[in-house]
């Protein structure tokens, strides 16, 4: 099958043909096309990489499944996803990475890359067999708690030396535990309001500013997780000056959602750590301009619907992100004209998949590389629905929401996933 | 007004419509038949997630003496500690055709959940919800306190003036928050003492003043001070070392007593702790309003169930 996309856009503004054949760009002058794509208006952006997944499988099958969340990541343009390790059993072994691992391969949607656990069970009390993740089939490179703070300052130190024995990274969920103990939301002015009990910033700004000084002193690397504040942002700002090896992740949701969603009470704005204030988006977008923030990670969190229909005090954390994330970089980041579509290309796939140690994402569109493809429609208008959602839960906070642009086709190592805006089949995909 | 879940969604005039119906319900109180056919059919279902004998007990009366079929829901022994969910409770009692839902909940905004999550068609009132409001409340206070100041013609006035000093833990009390939006709407002037732990970040946008020192409040003469309860096991989490201390330095002791003026209103909404946020002689003073808030909420239960379900007003 040689597939031939013609007239599209590049990153850089360029209109351009590319062609794929056995999975890999082609030149495309003078392919002998089985199928021809007019993407006229259509921006062809490197398929994106998330560093920040929750796929749920094994053990929380009600909420996601590998081939069901990366239905949805493809449906959202991605065409790599790394799957968090909070799954049940744990992803501290080298059997359930490689489970997982494998999962990913057969449904095909995307590229399934396993994030280890660093301690045993998320416990926080000792360090999980990160040797054994790092050489399995997996070949594990990101490592982290993810939901829970790896809290302990001497667990820490140990783990960032331990890991970087390996050449991987540490993906820090910062969040001083004792400082949100039962919180539920932001802590400012709507927490106090609404009798929430509060999650402070400097919650997660104590946690980093120990981190950088921890990583600087051992000379490891460390990724932060979905930075929320903007007290967060100056801290990385001064650790990336001081030479210090950090990268941050910052969500879509954190980039244009506030802490005002919680006064209705709807769950579905409940999300770990919390929306904040205007400031703190307005810090992260400049942020994320500057090259403070490194990337933009989803955080996709699927949950049942009864983790979400109930009071908010017993509501579950988290946002589905996957289908939504580019529309909503599309609106925070480049309506905004804090970045053009190749700052895109960087914050969404090239940087992520350097940060996790995947290949094949350095040389957009280069001939003979994977073809890693998402076009899409910058022009386009959704009103966000259940319809846009193709994982297996609904809890997206942009449903009834008018989001820009549309993710047209997407090919994943050559294969179409997405064409016309519609899925393809398992079949169709599947190895 | 549909439902009563806060009372900062309350305009003055519907504020001062429920304190003035209250008066007439209170005057059904003072008869030898108290009570009014007024809810006769109507089914009101008390919702109690969380324990308070005091509270059901004031909701169930005043449904009664309003002659409303009254239906208590006890989470304790029932499905709902089985683990049935607000949802299934809530459809359950549609289907019985509740009228209205008398909720008290440990989660703040359950209440709010329960009326706007599209499961019931009932009209809902907050029993107190979490650290959130406990509006029913804030308005028997403000009802006793213009009774207090303004006896017989009490109806039609507001709080305009009127010096309120709330000393305690305002951040964890539904109690201090309904009260602060609804007596600055009334035209009070509401002031917080507490120590700083038990104050929220984020009130610099509240109509109060606060402060920390409870000897330079008293000295203000206020025209009502009103205590709130403190959990003992506040103590065990740091926010203040312990009941003596706590005691000395934000308790009603009977030397602060004595040097307010006779006039001043000490009000608790109870249950006590007598010899720490009070002392007993403040709690048995001619000063205190303690029992008068008890007998005036069954009055503003009345009212506040009259006005969401008997549907004169929009």
């Amino acid at each position: 099958m040689t597939t031939l996309i013609k007239g599209t856009t590049l990153p850089n503004g360029s209109r351009a043909d590319l062609a794929i054949e056995h999975g890999v760009f082609v030149d495309a002058a003078g392919v002998t096309a089985d199928r021809t794509i007019d993407a006229s208006g259509l921006i062809a952006l490197p398929g994106l990489v998330d560093l920040h997944t929750h796929l749920r499988e094994p053990g929380f099958e009600q909420s996601e499944t590998v081939l069901t969340g990366t239905r949805a990541a493809a449906a959202g343009g991605y065409t790599a996803v790394f799957a968090m390790a909070n799954t049940q059993p744990v992803q501290d072994t080298a059997g359930v990475v490689e489970q997982v691992q494998a999962l990913g391969e057969r449904a095909g949607y995307a590229t399934v890359r396993p994030i280890g656990a660093v301690t045993v069970g998320l416990k926080g009390e000792r360090l999980a067999e990160i040797g054994a993740m790092a050489a399995s089939r997996a070949q594990v490179r990101v490592f982290s708690d993810d939901g829970m703070c790896v809290h302990d300052p001497l667990l820490m130190r140990r783990a960032l030396e331990y890991v970087s024995t390996f050449g991987g990274v540490v993906a820090q969920h910062a969040q001083d535990p004792r400082l949100t103990e039962d919180a539920q939301m932001n802590e400012g002015v709507v927490s106090a309001r609404l009798g929430l009990a509060g999650w402070p910033a400097v919650a997660e700004e104590s946690i980093i500013a120990r981190d950088v000084l921890l990583a600087e002193h051992v000379g490891a690397r460390l990724h932060v997780c979905h930075v929320s504040t903007a007290g967060a942002v100056e801290v990385i700002r001064w650790a990336k000056a001081r030479g210090i090896r950090v990268t941050a992740e910052a969500t879509p949701h954190h980039l244009l959602l506030t802490e005002e969603l919680a006064e209705g009470y709807d769950a579905r704005f409940k999300v770990n750590p919390p929306l904040r204030t205007a400031e703190d988006v307005e810090a992260l977008r400049a942020g994320l301009a500057d090259g403070t923030i490194d990337i933009v990670a989803t955080d996709h969190a699927p949950h049942p619907a009864e983790a979400k229909e109930c009071a908010w005090g017993e509501a579950a954390n988290g946002m589905v992100g996957l289908e939504s994330a580019l529309s909503v970089v599309h609106a925070a980041m480049v309506d905004t004209g804090l970045l053009g579509w190749a700052d895109v290309a960087r914050v969404m796939s090239r940087t992520p998949a350097r940060i996790g140690g995947l290949r094949g994402y350095g040389d957009a569109f280069a001939l003979g590389t994977p073809a890693h493809l998402a076009l899409y429609d910058p022009a386009a208008h959704t009103t966000f629905s259940a319809d846009s959602l193709h994982g297996r839960s609904t809890n997206s906070p942009y449903l009834g929401r008018e989001l820009p642009g549309r993710v047209v086709h997407v090919f994943h190592g050559g294969v179409a996933t997405v064409l016309d805006g519609e899925l393809r089949p398992a079949e169709e995909v599947s190895r | 007004m549909r439902h009563l879940l806060s009372t900062a969604e309350l305009t003055r005039q519907q504020a001062l419509a429920i304190l003035d119906t209250a008066e007439d319900m209170a005057d059904v109180s003072g008869r030898e038949i108290k009570k009014l056919p007024t809810l006769r059919g109507r089914t009101i279902v008390n919702l109690f997630f969380e324990d308070s004998t005091r509270t059901r007990i004031s909701f169930e009366v005043a449904a009664k003496r309003l002659s409303a079929d009254v239906i208590n829901f006890s989470a304790k022994g029932s499905s709902v500690s089985k683990g049935e969910s607000l949802k299934d409770t809530a459809q359950t009692l549609q289907a019985m055709g509740a009228d209205g839902v008398v909720i008290r909940h440990p989660a703040s905004g359950a209440p709010h959940t329960l009326a706007h999550a599209g499961w019931i068609d009932a009209g809902v009132v907050n029993a107190g919800d979490g650290t959130h409001e406990h509006p029913t409340q804030a308005l028997l206070d403000a009802f006793t306190i213009r009774r207090r100041l303004h006896g017989a013609g009490s109806r039609g006035r507001d709080l305009d003036g009127v010096a309120v000093t709330i000393v305690g833990d305002i951040l964890h009390s539904r109690v201090a928050r309904s009260n602060i939006w609804l007596l600055a709407l009334l035209g009070a002037k509401v002031r917080l003492v507490a120590p700083a732990t038990l104050l929220p970040v984020g009130i610099g946008d509240w109509p109060v003043e606060a402060g920390f020192d409870l000897d330079a409040a008293v000295g203000e003469r206020p025209d009502v001070l009103m205590m709130l309860r403190v959990q003992g096991e506040r103590m065990h989490d740091a926010f203040f070392p312990g009941e003596r201390e706590y005691s000395r330095e934000w308790g009603l002791t009977d030397e602060r007593l004595a040097r307010l003026p006779a006039s001043t209103m000490v009000m608790h909404p109870g249950p006590m702790n007598r010899g720490l946020e009070i002392s007993a002689a403040a709690a048995d003073s001619p000063a205190s309003t303690v029992l008068d808030q008890v007998a005036n909420g069954v009055s503003v239960r009345m009212s506040v169930l009259y006005h969401l379900l008997a549907g004169e007003e929009s």
